[in-house]
């Protein structure tokens, strides 16, 4: 059976309200934008959502954030979202804030089949809370992985396999969402033939992708633009 | 005289050793990797994925596909890398990064740092701060000495919500370098003209 979809809404065919999604990207760098205007035109409602920013400056994610359509976010920094820390305030969304290197390994270990570990980070701080600690050479917190029913997540380059190569800082945590999910959803600036890819420089080898697609009208939008004076 | 902003980055400057791996955080320490003399030859860590964060683009060179954890445009250096979250925070909570460079709101005597929230004031979230503080061998903080109402951010116990615990290595401020040990801060260093008694309470001091 093929893995490439016609476009995101095929591709994101099954999407049901209730359940998790993951959605790579930092910031606006490295978003799934088509999958992201698919899903503000679908019928889907109490999603959990597990991003690091939930979109931001009222771009990415946040068009559907806007809708309503998430219930619960799980992600580690959202400054700069305005409208989702009045959704936070208004109680109208649940919020789990993650340290963000504890986030990106409960994404991994969901994806690799381990079920919890023990880290340092967050110990002492309101993170710990009811959480079980250990001492190793020091104290440690137990965090439990994540998983999703549907990542999504852009590659620069694919192939049908679903072998994946990013471009520049845009990786960030699409690999380890896309192990992660039951069905993951690639998006791609540039659909290659297989081979295309020398598979010395696969980032993501295409066994933890389900669906893939040729992407179109990116906007790539930069949050800060900073130039040398 | 107090140690202007670019006074305060020196200092932070004069402190890594040659060949050091540095991850910056956002606000007053990204002016560190602005004023970093190249003889250094310091690698900067970003934890959004990047090692050899280099100047700023031109117009010519930007890309929308490469920032920094602040999410503004930079470029890389000659030995730069690219590598997902979980490595980027492997690097760091393994240890493999030899100093972190934070903002602060308040540090205690027993190097405790808080620094990502205020209850009931805009809420951010924190980051990589947690996991930078307990993964970087040495932990710097850069902050003015006081807050907007003139109050000391040395104290004896944080009373803002923990970035960690026993975390903090110096604290670089406008008016001197400070470590906690003891049970009080150390003065490294004071800017000149500072005395121990312009620090707020004196007795918090050694």
């Amino acid at each position: 059976m093929s893995k490439i979809c016609r476009d995101a809404f095929e591709a994101l065919s099954g999407i049901k309200s209730g359940m998790t999604l993951m959605s790579g990207g930092f910031g606006l760098c490295g978003i799934a934008e088509n999958c992201i205007d698919a899903l503000s035109m679908i019928d889907v409602k109490n999603l959990t959502v597990i991003s690091n920013n939930i979109g931001n400056s009222g771009r990415g994610l946040v068009k559907i954030l806007v809708q309503k359509k998430i219930r619960k976010a799980i992600c580690s920094y959202v400054g700069g979202n305005p409208d989702l820390e009045k959704q936070i305030f208004s109680k109208e969304i649940e919020v789990d804030l993650v340290p963000q290197g504890t986030f990106a390994e409960r994404i991994r270990a969901g994806g690799m089949g381990i079920r919890a570990f023990y880290t340092p980070t967050g110990y002492g701080t309101i993170v710990a809370e009811g959480k079980d600690v250990k001492v190793f050479d020091r104290p440690c917190i137990l965090e439990t992985a994540l998983t999703a029913d549907f990542t999504i997540i852009k590659a620069q380059k694919g192939d049908s396999y679903g072998n994946l190569w990013f471009k520049e800082t845009a990786r960030n945590f699409s690999p380890l969402m896309a192990m992660a999910g039951k069905i993951t959803i690639v998006e791609v600036e540039e659909l290659v033939p297989l081979g295309a890819i020398p598979p010395e420089d696969v980032h993501l080898p295409g066994v933890f992708v389900q669906r893939i697609f040729q992407g179109k009208n990116y906007k790539n939008d930069i949050e800060f633009l900073k130039l040398k004076e | 005289m107090a140690w202007s902003k670019e006074e305060m980055a020196f200092e932070v400057i004069n402190m890594l050793n040659d060949g050091a791996t540095v991850n910056l955080g956002i606000g007053m320490p990204t002016l560190v990797a602005e004023l970093m003399p190249s003889t250094k030859n310091i690698m900067i860590q970003s934890e959004n994925g990047v090692m050899g964060v280099g100047e700023r683009p031109t117009a010519q060179t930007v890309s929308p596909t490469l920032i920094n954890a602040g999410k503004e445009t930079i470029t890389v250096i000659k030995g730069a890398s690219f590598f997902d979250s979980s490595l980027s925070f492997g690097m760091i909570r393994g240890g493999h990064i030899d100093y972190c460079i934070l903002g602060g709101m308040e540090v205690d005597v027993d190097g405790n740092l808080a620094n990502w929230m205020v209850p009931g004031q805009k809420i951010t979230g924190m980051g990589g701060a947690m996991d930078l503080v307990n993964g970087a061998k040495q932990v710097i903080i850069m902050m003015s000495h006081f807050n907007k109402n003139g109050t000391s951010k040395f104290v004896t116990r944080c009373q803002l919500p923990l970035t960690g615990t026993n975390v903090v290595d110096k604290v670089v401020t406008e008016l001197g370098v400070f470590s906690p040990a003891m049970g009080k801060f150390k003065i490294i260093k004071l800017a000149s003209g500072t005395t121990k008694e312009s620090l707020g309470d004196s007795t918090l001091y050694i």
